[in-house]
C-alpha cells in the first residue's frame, strides 16, 4: 500500500499552481487535505504524474463574507469552518451537516473544496452546496470562472472541472437562514452514507430537500411543509432516482431510505 | 509511474526538536516518523485513513499521518506520543488516566488515540461525555470495547485525575 | 462456593501494582492473586516505547518483501514473466512457486486427502489473495512498483463459493485429486437419539448460517527471517501467537529439523485474536526468500493483504433438530454441520469444528445426541483461528433453537432454558459428548443475572416499545466457555481405528519457568507470546504471592525464543489456555523454587523446612519470626556458596513447571472426548429495537453474566469481557468478508469491513460469580472468548424476537434488516405502503 512515485509541488501563489496544472493538465493533482486522495494513492487506483499542494498558499486560506455569499478558500479545512464562530449564522445548513463530515480527525485536514472536488455521491459538503445553489470558482491560465453546484458536478466522482484547472473557493449563499436539519444512515458514524437528507426551511412555508448517496449526484427538489402529500412526493422521487446497488444496499434500500428518512428529516423543520 | 524521483531534503520539529531527513516526493509521513526519523511509537494500521492507529498533531492539530507525505511536513511541528511523558518520562495525566482505567490492551491503537485528545482537549478542556465518544469515534481499537477509554478520558475531564498538564498549546 | 458480585459492589478496587508492602506481610495466602492491579505493561505503551514486531532493529542489509496474490479465484498459472520487474534498480528477486517448490514441501494437513499448499501457488491458485510471487527489494515502494512489472499469465478455471452447491451435484472442484470438496464427514452418536425423537411431542428444526469474518487485530503479520547457510538454519522473527504445533508443521515444509528453525517472537504485538497464528505460511515463504537471495527479509504485511487473505473464521452452515416434549424438555439433538474452510486445509484446522465437540449440547441436560460433521472446501481463503473458536458456531445453532423452541410451544424461552440446564450439585458433569465439565451452578447464574429488576425492566421496556408500535425484541443466550484445549480433540476427526494406529494424543503442556540471580532478582519466562492480554502483570502476581514479594519485584519476559525457551506443541496464547494453563505452570514454578529456598534457609536459619515461609522479602522461621533472613541473602547461597547448601538441594537457581493436568484424556472408544479442563459459564440477556427508518438495530440493554471460576485480576478480566464483546457486537451486526458469485472478494478496505467503533458500541453490564475450577491450582478458568459466542446468538435472537422472523442472518445490517422488514415495493406512485 504504498503510492506510486510522483513529483511534488508546493506552489506558494495561485498563479504558480495554476501554472503547475497547466504543465502537467491531466497528469497532475491537487493536494490539499489528501483525505480522499491520498487513500487513492495508497491503493495505486490513480497514477498522477505531479501533485500540487495548495496548503501553502495564503491567498486559498480564507474565510469571508462576500455580498450574499460565503466564501471559502480551497485550503480551508473542515474544521476551520467548522468553528468558524459565525457559520449557524449565515449558512445553518453547513453548522447541522458539517458535524457529519468524517471524523474529527480527517476534517483537521480534509478541505471543504477538496470535498466538493472529489464530489463522491453521499457527501456532505457537495450535497450542502447543492442545495443552497452555491457556487465554485475555477482558475485557470485562460482565467477564472464560476460554476453553479448544479453545473460542477457532473456525474459519481465526476466534475465539470477542465483539466487544466484548479478549485480556487466554493461560495455558499447566506440568504438560507431558515431552520435547517441533516440526517443520514450510515453503516458507522462517520462513513460514507448509505443515504444523506438535508432539510432548509424556506420562507412561504416551503421546504428545500437534499438528498446524497441515492443517485449519481446530489438532488434537490421543494416540498410544501404543510398541505401536499409529503409521502406520494417523496415516492415519486424515489422512482425518480437512478439509485444505485452497493455493499450496503440495493436500489431499492435506497429507495425505502428517502422515503422514510427524509419525513423524520423534513418533520424537524416544524418543531 | 516506475520510475523513482529523487529525494529531497526535509526538516521538521519533532516533539520540540529540529531534525531532519531525505524523503522521496512519494514517502508517507508514517514511513518517515518511524523508520527515518526512528520514532516508533506511532503506528500504521491501514494505510487509507480508516483505523487512527496513525494519528499525530500536525502543527497542533490531530491528523492521520498515513494520509500525509513527509515532503510536506517541511518546516512543520509535529507532536508523537513519544512527546507526551516530562522529561523524566512521568507520564502525564491523560496516560495516567488510560492505566488507571486499563483503557489499552495491545497497546497498539493508544498512541493515535493519545494524540487526538491532546489536541481535543487544548481546544475544549471540559467536553461532555458524548463529545468524547465523538472524538474517539475516529478510532479503531480491537482489544478494549472503548468503555475504559472514555471513562479514562472523563476522568482527566472531571479533574479526578492527578493534575499534570496535558500539554500547553 | 460460589462467591457473587457486580462490577458496583466488588470489594476489590484497582490499585498500582507499587502497592503497599504491607499486603505482602498480612499472612493472606495469596495478597495479590484475584486483586485488580494495574498492568505493568503499560508505562511502555503509554509512552511511545512498546517494542513491536516492526519497530524493532534489523540486520544492516536486510531486504524488504512484497507478496504478490493472485486476483483470480481459481486458475492455472501458464507463465510468470520477471524480467521487467528484475531490470528495475533496486530489486534483487522475484520468486514464485516454482522456486520455493524445489526448496520445500507442502504443510501437513489433518487429513490424509491430496490438498499440497506450499507457501506459494504452484501451478494453480485457487482463492483470491493466494501468494502467487515474492518480490525481494531494497525498500517497500521499489518493491510495489516491481509487482506491478511482473506478467502472469492465468487460465481462468470456474469456482465454487457457495458451501452447500460445493457439496452439490457437479460441483466445480477445488482440489480434483481429492474427487469432492466434501473432504470429510464424521458421523457421531450418543445416548440414543433415534429413540427421543421417535418419542418427542414436537421436532423443532431450524437451519442457521454463521457468517466469515476475522476479528483483524490492528497490527498485521511482521516477519523478519535469516537464512544461515553454514548452520542450514532459519532464524526468523514474527509475531506469532502459537499454537507451536504449527512449529513442527513449519519445519518439515522446510524440511529440517524443528532445532534448525529459530522462531522469535517479538516483546508486544499489537493484538491477534487468533489471527496471528496464520503468519506461520510466512515465517517459510520469507525463511525460503531469505535463503534465495542470501540475504535478511523483512515482510510487513499492509492491511489490504490481511483483509483479502490473512485468516478468517470458517462459516458453517448448520441443521438443527431438536426432540421436545410438550413441558420444554430437549430430550435430543441432532446436528448437521457443514462448515467451510475456503481452498485449503491449514493446520490446525478442522479445529473450530471439533474444539466445541464435548461441549455441543451447550449448558443443558440434553443426553441423546447425533452429529454430522463435515468439512467443505471452496474457492475462498482458507480459514483459521478466532476467538471464540467454534464455539460462536454451535451456539448459533444451539441457542437459536432453544429460541425457536419457546416459540413453537409458546414457552417464553428463558423457561425452555431453565427447563434444561445442568442442575445444581451435578458438578463435575461428564455431557453425552464426554466433556467433563468442572463446576458452576447455572440455574443460580440464570436467577442472579434475571434478578436485582433486571428481567422486569427489559420486559417493560419491551411491552412500552410494543405499545408504541415499535420493534423492540429480547434475547437470550446461555454458553459453556471452554478453557486449555486437549490437544487430543483434534483427533476426534479420525475413526477409531485410525486414531489407534497414529497412537493416542491428549493433554495440553503448559509450561513456565522461574529463575533467581545471584543478588535475589525474580524473573519469569513462560510458553505464552503476549498479545495485550496482561499476562506480564497477572504471572508477576502469582509468582509475587508465591516467593513473598510484590510483584514489581518479578521480572516477566515473555519473548519467546523456540532453541532456548521451554516450549510444548500445546504452548501459545490461544483458546483461553493461559488461566488454566500458563498461570498454572508459573504458580508451581513458583512454587518449586519457594520450596527449594525454603530448604535453603531452614539450613541457615537452623530450623526445618516446614517451618519456613516466604513473606515481606524475608524467608523466615513461621514459629519464631524474627529468625529471619533477607529474601536475596537466601538465594544468593544458591549461586555463590554451593557448600552451604543442605546435602540433597542443588546450586543455581532456576525451576521449570511443567502443568498436564490428568482431566485431559485422549477420546474414548466411542468418541467420547473432555475437549477442554475448564469450562465457564456465561448467561447474556439484552434488549434491542430495530429501527424502521434507518433499518438500523439498537442494543437497548445488555446484561452479561460470568462465572470463570476464580479471576486472577478481575480489572484484566473484565477488560477482556469488554473486548470480547464489542466483537461479539460486531459479528451480530458489522463484520462479513463478503464474495460475489464469481469469487470476487467484495471487502477488502476497513470502508468496507466495517469494524464497530465506540459509536456503534452499546454500554455492558458485567456480572460476576465464580466457581472455582477444582481441576486447576489456581481455581481459575478461561473467559476471554465467552462473548464471542454469547453476543451473536443472543442478538440474533432478540432480533427474532422484535421482528417475529425464524432466519436472522448474520450480521444483521440494515441491509438485512431492509430484506426482512419490506415487503414488495409499492407500484410508482402508490405512496408508502408500509
Ligand atoms: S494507519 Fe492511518 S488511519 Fe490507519
Ligand atoms: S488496545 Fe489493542 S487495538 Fe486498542
Amino acid at each position: 500500500m504504498k503510492p506510486r512515485s510522483f513529483d511534488y509541488h508546493r506552489p506558494k501563489t495561485i498563479a504558480e499552481a495554476v501554472e503547475a496544472l497547466a504543465q502537467h493538465g491531466d497528469d497532475a493533482r491537487i493536494l490539499a487535505g489528501g483525505q480522499s486522495l491520498i487513500p487513492m494513492l495508497n491503493f495505486r487506483l490513480l497514477e498522477p504524474v505531479a501533485l500540487i499542494d495548495i496548503r501553502h498558499v495564503p491567498e486559498l486560506d480564507h474565510i469571508r463574507l462576500d455580498g450574499d455569499m460565503l466564501e471559502v478558500g480551497a485550503a480551508v479545512t473542515q474544521n476551520r469552518l467548522l468553528a468558524w464562530p459565525d457559520l449557524a449564522r449565515h449558512v445553518p445548513l453547513l453548522a447541522v451537516a458539517m458535524p457529519w463530515v468524517g471524523h474529527f480527525q480527517t476534517r483537521n485536514r480534509g478541505t471543504v473544496c477538496g470535498s466538493i472536488a472529489h464530489a463522491d455521491p453521499s457527501s456532505e459538503i457537495p450535497l450542502s452546496l447543492a442545495m443552497l445553489e452555491g457556487e465554485v470558482v475555477l482558475q485557470s491560465p485562460r482565467g477564472r470562472r464560476v460554476l453553479k453546484a448544479s453545473e460542477f458536478q457532473t456525474g459519481m466522482l465526476s466534475t465539470a472541472r477542465d483539466s487544466d484547472e484548479m478549485i480556487v473557493a466554493a461560495r455558499f449563499p447566506t440568504t438560507f437562514t431558515g431552520k435547517a436539519a441533516f440526517r443520514e444512515v450510515a453503516r458507522r458514524h462517520g462513513d460514507y452514507a448509505i443515504v444523506a437528507v438535508g432539510a432548509l426551511r424556506l420562507p412561504g412555508g416551503e421546504a428545500l430537500v437534499g438528498i446524497g448517496g441515492a443517485s449519481d449526484r446530489p438532488v434537490v427538489r421543494r416540498f410544501r411543509l404543510d398541505g401536499g402529500d409529503l409521502g406520494a412526493e417523496l415516492d415519486a422521487l424515489a422512482w425518480e432516482l437512478e439509485t444505485y446497488e452497493d455493499l450496503h444496499a440495493s436500489p431499492r434500500m435506497r429507495r425505502d431510505l428517502v422515503r422514510r428518512l427524509a419525513p423524520t428529516v423534513i418533520s424537524e423543520l416544524r418543531s | 509511474m516506475i520510475e523513482q524521483k529523487p529525494k529531497q531534503r526535509v526538516t521538521l520539529t519533532l516533539n520540540g526538536r529540529k531534525v531532519t531527513g531525505d524523503a522521496e516526493p512519494r514517502l508517507l509521513l508514517t514511513d518517515f516518523i518511524r523508520h527515518t526519523l526512528g520514532a516508533t511509537g506511532t503506528h500504521v494500521g491501514c494505510e487509507h485513513g480508516v483505523c487512527g492507529c496513525c494519528t499525530v498533531l500536525i502543527d497542533g492539530v490531530a491528523s492521520r499521518s498515513c494520509l500525509a507525505f513527509a515532503v510536506q511536513m517541511d518546516g512543520a511541528t509535529i507532536e508523537t506520543v513519544e512527546s507526551l511523558a516530562d522529561d523524566e518520562g512521568r507520564m502525564n495525566a491523560l496516560q495516567e488516566a488510560f492505566r488507571r482505567h486499563h483503557a489499552l490492551q495491545c497497546g497498539f491503537c493508544t498512541a493515535g488515540i493519545l494524540m487526538s485528545f491532546t489536541d481535543f482537549l487544548r481546544r475544549k478542556p471540559d467536553p461532555t461525555r458524548e463529545e468524547v465518544v465523538d472524538i474517539l469515534g475516529g478510532h479503531l481499537c480491537r482489544c478494549t470495547g472503548y468503555t475504559n477509554i472514555v471513562d479514562a478520558v472523563m476522568d482527566v475531564v472531571e479533574g479526578h485525575a492527578p493534575q499534570r498538564d496535558i500539554g500547553a498549546a | 462456593m460460589n462467591d457473587v458480585h457486580d462490577q458496583a459492589t466488588r470489594g476489590r478496587p484497582s490499585t498500582d501494582s507499587g502497592a503497599p508492602e504491607a499486603l505482602a506481610k498480612t499472612g493472606a495466602a495469596r495478597p495479590y492473586v484475584g486483586r485488580s492491579l494495574h498492568r505493568r505493561e503499560d508505562e511502555a505503551l503509554l509512552t511511545g516505547a512498546g517494542r513491536y514486531a516492526d519497530d524493532l532493529p534489523v540486520p544492516p542489509g536486510t531486504l524488504v518483501a512484497y507478496v504478490l496474490r493472485s486476483p483470480h479465484p481459481h486458475a492455472l498459472i501458464r507463465s510468470i514473466d520477471s524480467a521487467a520487474a528484475l531490470d528495475l534498480p533496486g530489486v534483487s528477486a522475484v520468486i514464485t512457486g516454482q522456486d520455493i517448490a524445489k526448496l520445500s514441501d507442502p504443510f501437513l494437513v489433518a487429513v490424509k486427502e491430496p490438498i499440497p499448499q506450499w507457501s506459494l501457488a504452484v501451478e494453480r491458485v485457487r482463492y483470491v489473495g493466494e501468494p502467487v510471487a515474492v518480490i525481494v527489494a531494497s525498500d517497500r515502494y521499489v518493491a510495489e512498483d516491481a509487482a506491478e512489472l511482473v506478467e502472469i499469465d492465468y487460465e481462468p478455471l470456474p469456482v465454487v463459493i457457495d458451501p452447500l452447491a460445493a457439496v452439490g451435484p457437479d460441483a466445480v472442484l477445488v482440489h480434483e485429486a481429492v474427487g469432492t470438496n466434501e473432504l470429510s464427514r464424521r458421523d457421531f452418536v450418543y445416548g440414543d437419539p433415534d429413540a427421543a425423537f421417535a418419542s418427542a411431542d414436537r421436532i423443532v428444526r431450524l437451519d442457521v448460517e454463521f457468517p466469515r469474518h476475522s476479528y483483524t487485530p490492528m497490527e498485521c503479520f511482521v516477519v523478519v527471517a535469516e537464512y544461515r547457510r553454514a548452520e542450514k538454519s532459519y532464524d526468523v522473527l514474527a509475531n506469532f501467537q502459537g499454537p507451536f504445533s504449527a512449529h513442527p508443521v513449519m519445519a518439515r515444509a522446510l524440511r529440517i529439523p524443528g532445532s534448525k528453525l529459530r522462531l522469535r517472537t517479538p516483546p508486544d504485538s499489537g493484538g491477534s485474536f487468533g489471527v496471528k497464528l496464520s503468519v506461520f505460511p510466512f515465517i517459510v515463504l520469507m525463511g525460503l526468500a531469505a535463503r534465495i537471495v542470501g540475504r535478511p527479509v523483512k515482510w510487513v504485511e499492509d492491511r489490504l493483504e490481511h483483509l483479502l487473505a490473512a485468516s478468517t473464521g470458517p462459516n458453517r452452515f448448520t441443521k438443527v433438530e431438536a426432540a421436545v416434549k410438550a413441558d420444554g424438555e430437549i430430550t435430543g439433538l441432532r446436528l448437521d454441520q457443514l462448515e467451510d474452510y475456503g481452498a485449503f486445509l491449514r493446520a490446525p484446522m478442522p479445529g473450530p469444528l471439533y474444539r466445541m465437540h464435548g461441549a455441543l449440547t451447550g449448558a443443558y441436560s440434553i443426553r441423546n445426541l447425533a452429529v454430522a460433521n463435515r468439512i467443505v472446501l471452496t474457492n475462498k481463503a482458507p480459514a483459521a483461528l478466532n476467538r471464540g473458536f467454534g464455539g460462536p458456531q454451535i451456539y448459533l445453532a444451539l441457542e437459536r433453537i432453544v429460541q425457536r423452541i419457546g416459540v413453537e410451544l409458546g414457552m417464553d424461552p428463558l423457561d425452555v432454558m431453565r427447563r434444561n440446564l445442568i442442575p445444581a450439585g451435578s458438578f463435575p458433569y461428564r455431557t453425552a459428548a464426554g466433556a467433563l465439565y468442572d463446576s458452576g451452578d447455572y440455574p443460580r447464574a440464570l436467577e442472579i443475572a434475571t434478578g436485582e429488576g433486571r428481567l422486569e425492566d427489559l420486559r417493560r421496556r419491551r411491552d412500552e416499545a410494543r405499545a408504541q408500535g415499535r420493534l423492540y425484541g429480547i434475547g437470550y443466550a446461555a454458553v459453556v466457555e471452554p478453557g486449555m484445549s486437549n490437544m487430543g480433540y483434534l483427533s476426534t476427526l479420525l475413526p477409531l481405528a485410525a486414531r489407534e494406529r497414529s497412537g493416542p494424543k491428549n493433554g495440553a503442556v503448559s509450561m513456565a519457568t522461574v529463575n533467581i540471580d545471584p543478588l535475589g532478582a525474580v524473573s519469569v519466562t513462560a510458553d505464552t507470546p503476549a498479545q495485550g492480554q496482561g499476562h506480564i502483570t497477572v504471572l508477576s502476581q502469582i509468582v509475587a504471592d508465591q516467593l513473598g514479594l510484590t510483584p514489581d519485584e518479578i521480572t516477566v519476559n515473555l519473548e519467546i525464543d523456540t532453541q532456548k525457551d521451554q516450549w510444548s506443541i500445546a504452548s501459545g496464547n490461544y483458546s483461553c489456555r493461559f488461566s488454566p494453563g500458563t498461570a498454572v505452570a508459573a504458580h508451581l514454578a513458583a512454587q518449586k523454587i519457594r520450596d527449594k529456598l525454603a530448604r535453603i534457609g531452614a539450613k541457615q536459619l537452623n530450623v526445618l523446612p516446614e517451618d519456613v515461609e516466604l513473606s515481606g522479602g524475608k524467608v523466615r522461621s513461621r514459629s519464631n519470626p524474627d529468625n529471619a533472613l533477607a529474601f536475596g541473602r537466601v538465594a544468593g547461597t544458591a549461586h555463590w556458596s554451593p557448600i552451604m547448601l543442605p546435602e540433597d538441594v542443588e546450586p543455581g537457581l532456576r525451576e521449570t513447571a511443567v502443568w498436564s493436568p490428568p482431566e485431559l484424556e485422549p477420546p474414548t472408544s466411542g468418541d467420547g472426548i473432555n475437549t477442554s479442563l475448564t469450562y465457564g459459564f456465561v448467561f447474556d440477556m439484552c434488549g434491542i429495537e430495530v429501527d424502521p427508518v434507518t433499518f438500523q438495530v439498537r442494543i437497548d440493554r445488555y446484561v452479561s453474566m460470568h462465572d470463570a471460576g476464580a479471576l486472577l485480576n478481575p480489572m484484566i478480566a473484565e477488560g477482556q469481557i469488554h473486548g470480547a464483546f464489542v466483537q461479539g457486537v460486531a459479528t451480530a451486526l458489522y463484520e462479513e468478508f463478503l464474495y460475489d458469485e464469481g469469487g470476487g472478494f467484495q471487502t477488502g478496505t476497513f470502508a468496507d469491513y466495517v469494524i464497530p467503533t465506540v459509536c456503534e458500541v452499546p454500554k455492558l453490564e458485567i456480572i460476576h460469580m465464580e466457581s472455582p475450577s477444582p481441576f486447576t491450582p489456581l481455581g481459575a478458568k478461561g473467559l476471554g472468548e465467552g462473548n464471542c459466542m454469547s453476543v451473536p446468538v443472543c442478538v440474533a435472537n432478540a432480533i427474532a424476537d422484535a421482528l417475529g422472523v425464524t432466519d436472522v442472518r448474520l450480521p444483521v445490517t440494515p441491509r438485512r434488516i431492509h430484506e426482512m422488514l419490506m415487503g414488495a415495493e409499492p407500484e410508482v406512485g402508490a405512496g408508502d405502503a408500509s
